[in-house]
């Protein structure tokens, strides 16, 4: 057992964090410079990052489930406004159905953010919502048509974007009648299992951005309270102050712990049990990330409650992070079924 | 990053899951039994002599100069068995080897480390809390001999050491954190009264209060130099805070694997919200299970880094604390010997001892954060 880093993960994440950094928002008014924007998707894109899930050529994926994990985590961290985790998880639902790869593709989710839309006939019989996808343009959303005992993929098509809480990603409506077309080529039909991997996948680099996003608001309410100053004296020096910036700290130390089995468990361990050790995380990290969200506000105080405050911006990711693929209290849901044998209320 | 054993530690586990099918004493819990401490030392030494305790301690002092992470598969099979932690003396030794002459190591460490004597450590007094450098203990040479003065509190196992690793003033004349020494003191002599203390969920035998008037410590038996006592507390507490040395996990574990158990008997008898605190203490003690290995994995951090896994231990403690007390009910009212109960108040404690979790935040604010000192 190693728990750490390779030197191959280590200069990823170093050079994730760094890009993150440059081309990342600074500041709220960042988010509306578009040319910034322009040159961080392009950095993303030349990366390779949004390809790292796609198939190697033996049915095995470019990069493993810690690498995007490393990815996720710096682009949370910098609260970064370009498409990643829509991408990377299209990109492992495709593979895993044999489907070529559609540029730009995100997955079609249910309205409850928790599963892959399904659709049984020729179009969307409800609103479909295609997460972290492109601003602009049309997007190709992968959903899951019934056969047998398994799916296939579909494909539905985004028109027009819409307007999520997270101010640095996107969430598409696709309204209900929406027509669905097989996916190019694919050749697998989609089991159980694969869906439990691909969840997997999805609760870890959920995981990770609420990592991310937690180290990058401490960060900055930490250097905030070293600098205000009242009383005559920075905030950070009351002890008041300092036990909710230390509890934050150890949320985040918690939230690492948690957060790194299931990135590796992706590709190592049975499906099952890499979306079980998925649920832990996400449920560990989803209450972690919005206690110290709120305490990020809390130390800004009143100018943390204005929208010019980047810590709002913050917060408002964690929203939907937590809330993509369920939060913590449902995944305390889903650990009563799976470890407490509760049955009622579960379809 | 792997999670997998390698061969070598594959086959240390298995070696080791099959000793424990056959050895667990099926011992209660420590924290709400008195009945462990009865039978601890002999688990200690059945450990030890079946080559399964102080693995990554030096061998010339009985230990097996294993990598760290076999500590944690050690703690890893303990909980999966259900079989009581393994003796948390971590501390100590770390103490003795990073602070005591070759012949003090040599002297005590393979008594410590096999189980063959036992030892308490007398750091806090009734008012030396937090404020531990306050402490009024004093150690008066006389000849060859040390002679003790003093009242210590919150020794555990005081009862049945044969040591005492204490810490006193022998030098009233500087500031206080420079006056002070470490000794070993042998425990049975005249001049040490015991007083065991009575704890909120009733147990008597883990902590007491032991009082020293007159009692006799050979100047030999000093650890470290004169008035290094407060560098040698300081790198004990750090240690004591780390929970790799220690090694409760497999009593979190355990206790949560009885509650989902109890739960899923007949999930139905349960509300939801008493069902979602045993599935968030699941949660907590996953987390611990995981930070456990990377800690010891990433290279231990012995300075501040401690609280921050001091205070994780505490909310995984306490949470499995609540999950027992809502998983009970009523019955934690109705019964005062319920065990649920003695888990919930014991757990309370575990802010507190091994410097309250207020003086942890206060180290990651100032030391790990950088925040000013108020």
């Amino acid at each position: 057992m190693d728990t750490r880093d390779t030197p191959e993960q280590a200069e990823l994440r170093r050079s994730a964090r760094q890009l993150a950094r440059d081309l990342g928002p600074h500041g709220v008014a960042d988010l509306d410079d578009e040319k910034r924007r322009e040159r961080l998707a392009a950095a993303v894109r030349d990366a390779g990052w949004l390809e790292l899930r796609q198939d190697a050529g033996d049915g095995a994926p470019l990069a493993g489930g810690v690498e995007a994990a490393i990815i996720a985590e710096a682009l949370g961290e910098a609260v970064a406004d370009v498409p990643f985790a829509g991408p990377a998880l299209a990109a492992d639902l495709a593979r895993r159905a044999g489907a070529s790869p559609v540029e730009g593709a995100v997955v079609g989710f249910a309205t409850d953010l928790l599963d892959v839309a399904v659709v049984s006939g020729a179009a969307t019989d409800a609103p479909t919502l295609a997460v972290d996808a492109a601003a602009h343009g049309p997007v190709t959303a992968w959903v899951l048509v019934p056969d047998g005992d398994g799916f296939r993929l579909g494909q539905v098509v985004s028109e027009s974007a819409g307007d999520g809480a997270d101010l640095t990603r996107t969430i598409r409506p696709i309204p209900a009648g929406t027509p669905v077309r097989p996916a190019p080529d694919a050749s697998r039909r989609l089991a159980r299992e694969d869906l439990d991997a691909f969840a997997a996948l999805g609760l870890a680099i959920t995981s990770a951005d609420l990592l991310g996003l937690m180290r990058g608001v401490l960060d900055a309410t930490v250097a905030y309270a070293r600098d205000r100053r009242q009383y005559g004296v920075p905030i950070g020096s009351f002890q008041a102050v300092q036990h909710l910036l230390a509890e934050a700290r150890c949320l985040i130390e918690g939230a690492q712990s948690a957060a790194a089995y299931p990135a590796w468990a992706v590709d190592e361990l049975a499906p099952g049990e890499a979306r079980a050790a998925g649920r832990v995380a996400k449920a560990y990290c989803a209450r972690a990330a919005r206690t110290v969200c709120e305490t990020a506000v809390q130390v800004h105080g009143g100018i943390g409650n204005t929208w010019d405050c980047i810590v709002h911006v913050h917060l408002r990711r964690a929203l939907l992070s937590s809330q993509w693929l369920g939060d913590d209290g449902e995944q305390l849901r889903q650990l009563e079924r799976t470890r407490l044998g509760v049955t009622h209320g579960f379809s | 990053m792997d999670f997998r054993d390698s061969p070598e530690e594959a086959e240390f586990r298995a070696r080791l899951r099959a000793w424990i099918a056959e050895n667990d004493p099926g011992l209660p819990a420590s924290s709400t039994d008195d009945a462990y401490w009865a039978r601890q030392a002999e688990w200690h030494t059945a450990l030890y002599d079946a080559g399964f305790f102080g693995l990554s301690w030096p061998s010339r002092f009985g230990g097996h100069d294993l990598p760290p992470v076999f500590d944690v598969i050690l703690d890893e099979e303990l909980a999966a068995a259900g079989a009581p932690p393994r003796p948390s003396l971590g501390y100590l030794v770390q103490g003795i080897t990073t602070h005591a002459s070759e012949a003090i190591q040599e002297r005590f460490l393979p008594g410590l480390i096999g189980g063959r004597e036992r030892w308490c450590q007398g750091f806090s007094e009734p008012d030396a809390g937090s404020d531990l450098a306050a402490l009024r203990t004093t150690a008066r040479r006389d000849g060859d001999d040390y002679v003790i003065g003093g009242h210590k509190i919150w020794t555990s196992y005081s009862d049945v050491a044969d040591w005492c690793f204490l810490l006193a003033r022998t030098d009233p004349d500087v500031p206080k954190h420079k006056g002070l020494s470490a000794f070993a003191v042998p425990m049975r002599q005249p001049g040490i009264e015991q007083y065991p203390l009575r704890m909120i969920n009733g147990i008597t035998k883990e902590f007491g209060q032991v009082v020293f008037d007159g009692a006799r410590v050979p100047a030999a038996n000093m650890i470290g130099e004169p008035g290094e006592g407060w560098r040698i507390a300081m790198t004990i507490v750090s240690h004591e805070r780390e929970p790799s040395e220690v090694g409760y996990v497999s009593r979190y574990v355990k206790t949560v694997k009885d509650l989902e158990a109890k739960v899923r008997a007949d999930p139905d008898a349960y509300r939801s919200d008493q069902r979602q605190a045993v599935a968030w203490a699941h949660v907590e003690a996953e987390m611990h299970v995981r930070r456990r290995l990377s800690e010891r994995l990433d290279g231990v951090d012995h300075g501040p880094g401690g609280s921050v896994d001091k205070l994780l231990m505490t909310w995984v403690e306490q949470a499995v604390g609540h999950a027992a007390l809502a998983a009970s009910g009523p019955r934690a009212v109705v019964d005062g010997e319920d065990v649920a109960l003695k888990i919930y108040l014991y757990s309370r404690a575990q802010s507190v001892m091994g410097g309250t979790s207020q003086i942890q935040k206060n180290i990651i604010a100032q030391r790990i954060l950088g925040l000013p000192a108020g």
